[in-house]
């Protein structure tokens, strides 16, 4: 990425070809392994894997956890850990529960069935999880407490203030239209999923072309037009190639014959409807590019990896170290109050052990994502991978019929031996 | 004479029970380089710091161009125009040349977003001033060499228009073309009438560098001097034995006559 390796080093043609278009090695090593080991399901599976309905039930099972590992690549570049996410989403979920089946579907409130409900019921959650979290972060940021102790704390606490809230019952069934954030009841449908692939294909274009002139206009050296394009293309294909494939995975007829049935409408012969990108998807790309954003473009995201990199430079160049750390452990309540949204639409109830153990899922995505736990180091599209990369092992291992005992020994032995890849990667760059 | 640009006065602090800084009292003119010496331990540091807002003085003023002022953190010391470069580097390792110069005082767009480019292009105008052969824009800071390190350092200093410059150990880490380097800038600040505290280890930077030293020991101060005034050894035995010689001003941390010849 250095400027000297620009004007194109002395190697073979692979070689200058892949510095040209100055990707991340990383992502690209990444991108490799989850291709590797979605080839070798298919291959197990007998080409079960790769199925449209298979790519969208991952797609949608990874949603939850893929969204609080975006929050958790803050939490762990400022160098702190949070274990309190999955016992945090229980309690917001529970919140959100009881809202809109208790208080606002009560007759004297907004009644059931209330098309409000479900916004209002997200807004309470995100409010109990920014405020939950924001505390977290008082007590590590202006108390000294450690992040490990607090958020241990909150693993107990929350889990079980959840437990308080609803008694210990399960709480639904959930309001419908609440439920379309869960992934299959609630899709984009073909046409809207076209158009959402074509304006992201648009947007990324965009950015390029805008990012290429601002350089140029600055007198920065740029990459050659050819690499420049070809990136665009890769992007492009593989944007519009994941709307195809969700596209490709048709709603049963059966399904599709009792909609029509509810609409008063009889369903023509031979009729096959595809289901899109889920709305759960769409909420994850919007929190990728947001946080994203954060991250790169914002002086919170600056901050966050100076702080990381160096405390005491950052405190020393004036930055306040103590409410930052509130801030990115409210950023973290948020997201854990948005996935428990996805993951108690999905069930279509708030249970008590919703997001269990999903605490060590999220820290698994973000470091094997290449979020460095020494601190000062992670990406938002790494983190996601990640969750995309132990989702596809653990539902690939169920496909195959391998011992549930078996998945999770596989599981952990993975998360070390990336971990363990990733050292010997950075020793080797010198990063 | 003119108003110092910079008065420490009775400048005390302590942590846990230990006087690192007593009654300390420093000036600084425009246009003047200042060396602070003394041991490990002799609190110039500690004293330096609470002038860039990195530590709050439990007593004592400190006054401005005559104007008593009050620094509670880093940035109300920036705000006087007060830069620091520090022993450490202070630098974020993980973030490029840019990204630290401008850490904490980022150029942002329009729209509030950090402006990296802008940051990029600005960078690349001081570097080629300060050091015309950096060319790691886009490499975080641990991939430097100590030198480039400590241009990145300056430059951050110097950027901002500072008026009032603290360098800590500026040339510790660096080799003899490197040094040479940060003399000439030295030079060149002192003309633009920049007032510098330089702290060092080394008696030699110290004779060719600076205008007048201040010497403390155990948080005292011994004495401070013009530099044409005392010799090496003399520097030596203020640094030492605290003994305060004839051409210099002792302050309160000069051994007493008696106690020398014992």
């Amino acid at each position: 990425m250095s400027d000297t390796a620009l004007p194109g080093p002395k190697g073979p043609a692979a070689r200058n070809f892949f510095a040209a278009l100055q990707l991340d090695t990383r992502l690209l090593g990444m991108i490799g392994a989850f291709v590797v080991l979605c080839l070798i399901f298919n291959v197990v599976t007998e080409g079960r894997f790769l199925t449209p309905r298979n790519i969208f039930n991952l797609t949608i099972q990874t949603v939850s956890v893929a969204i609080m590992a975006t929050g958790m690549v803050f939490v762990i570049v400022t160098r702190h850990i949070d274990l309190s996410v999955g016992s945090l989403l229980a309690t917001v979920a529970a919140v959100m529960a009881v809202v809109q089946t208790d208080i606002l579907a009560h007759p004297d409130v907004l009644g059931l069935g209330h098309p409000a409900i479900w916004v209002l019921a997200v807004i309470a959650g995100i409010i109990v999880g920014v405020s939950i979290g924001a505390f977290q972060g008082w007590m590590i940021g202006y108390l000294g407490i450690p992040a490990f102790i607090v958020t241990l704390g909150g693993l107990l606490v929350w889990r079980n203030v959840a437990w308080f809230i609803t008694s210990g019952q399960t709480i639904g069934p959930l309001n419908e239209t609440f439920t379309m954030l869960g992934g299959i009841g609630g899709t984009l449908g073909e046409s809207a999923s076209w158009i959402f692939g074509i304006l992201a294909v648009t947007l990324v274009l965009w950015l390029q072309i805008a990012s290429r002139r601002r350089k140029a206009s600055h007198g920065f050296p740029v990459k050659p037009a050819w690499a420049e394009v070809t990136l665009g293309a890769i992007i492009s294909i593989a944007i519009l190639g994941f709307v195809g494939t969700l596209n490709a995975y048709h709603i049963p007829a059966a399904r599709l014959k009792r909609m029509f049935e509810a609409a008063g409408e009889t369903m023509p012969e031979g009729l096959e409807v595809g289901y899109g990108i889920p709305y759960s998807v769409v909420l994850l790309i919007l929190v990728a590019v947001a946080m994203t954003v954060t991250a790169r473009r914002t002086r919170l995201g600056r901050y966050i990896f100076a702080t990381g990199g160096n405390p005491d430079a950052a405190e020393l160049s004036g930055i306040n170290t103590r409410f930052l750390t509130v801030k990115i452990f409210a950023i973290m309540g948020g997201l854990c109050a948005l996935a428990a949204a996805v993951a108690s639409a999905r069930l279509g109830f708030s249970t008590n052990d919703l997001g269990t153990l999903d605490e060590l899922r999220v820290i698994a995505a973000a470091v094997i994502g290449g979020t460095a736990l020494s601190g000062g180091v992670g990406t938002i599209y790494g983190a996601i991978l990640g969750a995309l990369i132990m989702q596809s092992l653990q539902s690939g291992m169920a496909m195959v019929g391998v011992d549930a005992p078996l998945q999770n020994i596989v599981v952990g032995v993975v998360l070390v031996l990336a971990v363990l890849v990733d050292i010997i990667y950075r020793k080797r760059t010198g990063e | 004479m003119d108003t110092p640009l910079v008065e420490m006065k009775n400048m005390c602090i302590s942590f846990g029970g230990v006087h690192a800084v007593d009654h300390v009292t420093v000036d600084l003119y425009p246009g003047e380089v200042v060396g602070l010496l003394g041991h490990n331990g002799a609190g110039k540091s500690t004293l330096i710091k609470i002038l860039s807002g990195a530590y709050k003085a439990d007593s004592g003023e400190i006054m401005i161009n005559g104007e008593e002022v009050h620094i509670h953190s880093p940035r109300d010391a920036r705000s006087h125009n007060i830069e620091t470069i520090y022993q450490t580097l202070a630098l974020a390792d993980n973030l490029d040349a840019a990204s630290n110069l401008f850490l904490g005082r980022e150029l942002t767009t329009p729209f509030g977003f950090v402006d990296d480019d802008a940051m990029e292009a600005e960078t690349r105008k001081i570097m080629s001033k300060l050091n015309p052969n950096f060319k790691k824009f886009h490499a975080p800071v641990k991939a430097l060499s100590g030198g480039q390190r400590q241009s990145v350092a300056i430059a951050r200093a110097v950027y901002f228009n500072a008026r009032i410059l603290i360098m800590d150990e500026p040339t510790a880490a660096l080799g003899v073309h490197e040094t040479q380097m940060v003399a000439e800038l030295i030079q060149e600040l002192k003309k633009q009438g920049l007032g510098i505290f330089l702290i060092s280890h080394d008696i030699h930077d110290v004779f060719q560098l600076c205008d007048r030293l201040a010497v403390m020991k155990n948080g005292q101060l011994v004495g401070s001097a013009k530099t044409t005034d005392v010799t090496d050894d003399d520097v030596l035995g203020m640094i030492i034995l605290g003994k305060c010689p004839p051409g210099a001003t002792p302050g309160p941390g000069a051994l007493v006559d008696a106690e020398v010849v014992g």
